[in-house]
C-alpha cells in the first residue's frame, strides 16, 4: 500500500475492482492469513471429521460491533469483535475455533486506522488460537456509518458431557462473577462523553475461554454467560426468565474497582448495569462453588472472581443492600442517564 | 472508597437507628406520626436505595418534597424546549435526566429521533465548547435546576460574554426553592412537622435563607448530607429538637455547607440572574417569586428572547396525582396510575422519569416482602 497515513477508504475500496482487491490482499489476507482463508473461495471449507472428533455439538454465535470510540484503553473495535463473539461461543463450554468477519467501512476512514484494527484483530485471534476463515467488506458513503462497523460469527465444538445452560439452574445454586464489574462500560462512558476522568480505567476486553476451560472439569457448573451489554443485571434477568428461578446478589460482595465506583458515585449510576467485555457470570451448585472460585482465581483473567449471590425460587432478581434490606433489581429502561446534581 | 464508605457503615447505622427509637419515645405523642419532608430528590433516592424506611419506626413518615428539578419541570416548558430544538441550525443541549421527560409532543429523546440535534451534556461548559466549535449554529443550553446548578450556568454565561460569543444561548428554567416551601406550608391541608433540607443547594446559599421556616412557620429544620448516615444523623437531630421543643435551623452537613454559603457562587448569581414574577411547577401550579431569568446585563444570551417559543398551556395528565405526591398529600402508590400505566418504561408523570422522582424511587426500589428472595 502507498502512504497509509494520508490514505483514506474510498467507495472504490468496496466496488469489487482493483482497489478492493488490493485492500483485501494487502491488509486482510496479509494479517488474517491461514490455510482456509488463503483458498480464497466464496466460502470457508471446514473439516467436518476433525470437528466431530472434538464433540457432538457445534456452538455457533454472531455479534455486531458498532462502538464509539473505536480505540480505547484496553482494546479497540477489532479486539472486541474477535473476543466478543468468541466469548459468546465459549459460554457453552466450547473452544472457539473459527470466525467470519464482515466489515462495513465509512468512506473517509483513514487506512492507517483500519490497519491498526485489522492487526489488533489478527493478534487477538492468534493469541486465542482462533482462525478468521471468511470475510466481507462493504464501503458506505460518508455519514451512512460511523467509521467502521464489524460483524463476526464464530464456531466452536462443545466437548462431550458438557450441557451448560440456564435451564440447568436450581434454587440453592451459587452465583459467581469472574472479576470486577463495569470496567468496559465506565471506560467507554468516560471517553465517549469526554468526562475527562484521569486514572487507570481500562476496558476488560479479553478472551474468556481460559476461564471456561478451567471450569469444565468441575462437576456442578450449571450455566455461564458473558456479562456484556446491560451488565450483570441483564444476565441475571435472562437467567431468571429461562430458569424460572430467583437471583439474589449481595451489594457488599460485588467486586468493583475504585475507578469504576468513582464514576458510578459521580454520575449516580450502578456498576451492575455497566457493560463488561471480559467477565462471565457462572451459576454453580453449592458444593461446586469453592472449586469454581479457586479455579478462576488461579488465572490472570479471574484473579478478582467472587461469590456474589444465591439462587432461590422467587423468580425475581433482587439485591441485598449493605444495611440488610433487599430490593428488586429492575432492568434499566434505557441507556443510563446521569443525574443532574 | 474514602469519604464514602465511612458514611455507609451498617454498624453505625444500627446505632443511630437505636438512638432515633429512643429519642422518638420522648417526642410528644400528639406529634406522631411525625411527618418529615426531605426536600431534595437526592435524599429520596438515598432513603430508598439503602432501605432506610425499613429500618425506621412506623411513627416516622417521610413526605418526598419538590426538590427534584426534573420532576417539577412543567410540560409546557418542555414543549418550548422541543420547539427550540426543532429550529434549523440549532444544537439543543441538556442534562441527561431531562431527556426522557414527557411533554405534550413526546420527549427530547423523541425529538432527537426525529432528527433534531439534541445533545446530552454534563456541564454547561460542554455546551459552551460546542458553541465555539460550531460558530455557524445556535447552541442552546437548557439551564435546569435549583441553586445547586445555578452558579455553573452563571459562570458559563459570564465566560461566553468574555469570549464575545453570539451563538450561545441559555433557556433558563432555574427555580428557587424557598418560595415553593413557603407556598406549600401556606396550604391548609398539608401537614409537615419538620424538614431535612437539601445539602448541595445549601452549599451555595448557606443556612440563613431558611430562617422563615423557623420564624414564620415554627418548623424545625436540619440541613442534611446525602449518605445514609448523614440522613440518619440529621433525623436524630430533628427528633432531639422535637423532644427539647426547640425550633432551629441546624446544619448536619457542616463538612460541606457553610452558614453563609459560597460567596463566589452567590456573586456570580447576583450578576447573571434576576427573579421572575412567577414560575409554573409541574403538579404544584404557578408559584409567585419562584422563577429565575437572566438579568438585563446578560439578556443577549436569553434563548427565550431569541427564539420566542410560543407560550403554551399543557395540563398535567388526567387522573395523575403528581401534585398530591409532591405536597405530601398522598404516597406514589396511592395514585391510580402508579405502576400501570405509569411506569419508568412509560412515564406519564415526571415523578416517574427522574431517578430522583418519588414515584421512580418507589418503583425501582420496591422492597422485597420478608420471606421472598431470601
Amino acid at each position: 500500500m502507498t502512504d497509509p497515513v494520508t490514505e483514506r477508504v474510498t467507495l472504490a475500496h468496496g466496488s469489487g475492482g482493483q482497489s478492493m482487491q488490493k485492500l483485501i490482499d494487502e491488509l486482510f489476507m496479509r494479517h488474517f492469513k491461514n490455510d482456509t482463508l488463503c483458498q480464497q473461495e466464496d466460502q470457508a471449507r471446514l473439516p467436518l471429521k476433525a470437528l466431530a472428533e472434538m464433540g457432538g455439538e457445534l456452538a455457533f454465535s454472531t455479534d455486531s460491533f458498532v462502538i464509539d470510540p473505536i480505540e480505547f484503553p484496553g482494546g479497540d473495535i477489532g479486539k472486541l469483535a474477535v473476543y466478543g463473539t468468541a466469548n459468546d461461543v465459549a459460554m457453552s463450554g466450547a473452544k472457539p475455533l473459527y470466525l467470519s468477519c464482515g466489515f462495513i467501512l465509512e468512506e473517509g476512514l483513514e487506512l492507517a486506522t483500519l490497519a491498526r484494527i485489522v492487526v489488533s484483530m489478527a493478534n487477538a485471534a492468534n493469541e486465542a488460537g482462533i482462525q478468521i476463515v471468511t470475510g466481507d467488506t462493504k464501503v458506505v458513503p460518508k455519514g451512512a456509518a460511523d467509521k467502521v462497523f464489524i460483524n463476526t460469527s464464530g464456531i466452536g465444538v462443545i466437548p462431550p458431557g458438557i450441557q451448560w445452560g440456564a435451564k440447568q439452574i436450581q434454587p440453592g445454586d451459587r452465583i459467581i462473577i469472574s472479576g470486577t464489574l463495569g470496567d468496559h462500560g465506565a471506560t467507554i462512558l468516560n471517553l465517549r462523553e469526554g468526562l475527562g476522568l484521569d486514572g487507570t480505567m481500562r476496558s476488560d476486553c479479553q478472551h474468556l475461554y481460559p476461564l471456561v476451560e478451567a471450569l469444565r472439569p468441575i462437576a456442578g457448573v450449571r450455566a455461564l454467560r458473558d456479562a456484556t451489554r446491560g451488565g450483570v443485571n441483564a444476565v441475571l434477568h435472562e437467567f431468571a426468565k429461562s430458569s424460572g428461578c430467583g437471583f439474589q446478589i449481595d451489594e457488599a460482595a460485588l467486586p468493583v474497582t475504585p475507578e469504576v465506583r468513582g464514576i458510578c458515585e459521580l454520575l449516580g449510576l450502578e456498576a451492575v448495569n455497566f457493560a463488561n467485555e471480559g467477565k462471565l457470570v457462572a451459576v454453580v451448585a453449592e458444593q461446586a462453588a469453592e472449586a469454581a472460585l479457586s479455579a478462576l482465581r488461579k488465572l490472570p483473567g479471574g484473579t478478582s472472581a467472587a461469590l456474589m449471590g444465591d439462587v432461590n425460587s422467587s423468580g425475581q432478581v433482587t439485591i441485598k443492600n449493605t444495611f440488610g434490606g433487599s430490593r428488586w433489581l429492575d432492568l434499566p429502561t434505557s441507556e443510563p442517564m446521569p443525574r443532574i446534581c | 472508597m474514602q469519604y464514602v464508605d465511612e458514611f455507609r457503615d451498617p454498624t453505625l447505622a444500627k446505632a443511630l437507628v437505636a438512638q432515633i427509637e429512643k429519642t422518638l419515645a420522648d417526642v410528644p405523642d400528639a406529634l406522631k406520626p411525625l411527618q418529615v419532608m426531605e426536600v431534595c430528590g437526592g435524599h429520596t433516592h438515598t432513603l430508598f436505595k439503602y432501605g432506610i424506611l425499613q429500618l425506621l419506626p412506623d411513627d416516622i413518615e417521610f413526605v418526598h418534597g419538590p426538590g427534584c428539578p426534573v420532576c417539577v419541570l412543567p410540560k409546557s416548558r418542555l414543549d418550548q424546549c422541543i420547539a427550540i430544538a426543532e429550529q434549523p441550525e440549532t444544537i439543543f443541549c441538556t442534562f441527561g435526566d431531562a431527556m426522557r421527560v414527557p411533554g405534550s409532543k413526546g420527549s427530547l429523546l423523541d425529538a432527537r429521533a426525529r432528527g433534531c440535534d439534541v445533545r446530552m451534556v454534563y456541564s454547561p461548559m460542554d455546551a459552551l465548547e460546542l458553541a465555539q466549535k460550531h460558530p455557524d449554529k445556535q447552541v442552546v443550553f437548557f439551564a435546569l435546576g435549583f441553586e445547586t446548578t445555578m452558579p455553573a450556568t452563571a459562570m458559563t454565561v459570564q465566560q461566553a460574554q468574555r469570549l464575545g460569543l453570539t451563538n450561545f444561548k441559555i433557556f433558563c428554567q432555574h427555580i428557587t426553592i424557598m418560595p415553593t416551601l413557603t407556598a406549600l406550608l401556606n396550604q391548609d391541608d398539608v401537614r409537615i412537622d419538620g424538614f431535612l433540607l437539601p445539602g448541595h443547594l445549601s452549599m451555595i446559599i448557606g443556612t440563613k435563607p431558611y430562617q422563615p421556616l423557623v420564624d414564620d412557620f415554627a418548623k424545625p429544620c436540619v440541613v442534611t448530607g446525602f449518605e445514609p448516615l448523614d440522613m440518619l444523623q440529621a433525623l436524630l437531630m430533628l427528633l432531639v429538637q422535637f423532644k427539647e421543643r426547640r425550633c432551629e435551623i441546624e446544619n448536619q452537613y457542616s463538612r460541606v455547607v457553610a452558614d453563609d454559603g459560597n460567596p463566589n457562587a452567590l456573586k456570580a448569581m447576583a450578576e447573571v440572574y434576576s427573579r421572575k414574577q412567577q414560575s409554573e411547577w409541574r403538579g404544584l401550579g404557578v408559584i409567585e417569586g419562584s422563577g429565575i431569568a437572566l438579568s438585563d446585563a446578560y439578556a443577549a444570551f436569553d434563548a427565550e428572547a431569541y427564539f420566542q417559543p410560543q407560550q403554551v398551556s399543557a395540563c398535567d395528565p388526567e387522573g395523575s396525582r403528581c401534585g398530591d405526591v409532591l405536597s405530601g398529600r398522598c404516597k406514589p402508590t396511592d395514585c391510580p396510575l402508579f405502576g400501570k400505566p405509569c411506569s419508568p418504561q412509560n412515564a406519564i408523570g415526571a415523578l416517574m422519569v427522574s431517578s430522583e422522582g418519588a414515584c421512580a424511587a418507589y418503583y425501582h426500589y420496591r422492597t422485597v416482602p420478608t420471606g421472598e428472595g431470601q
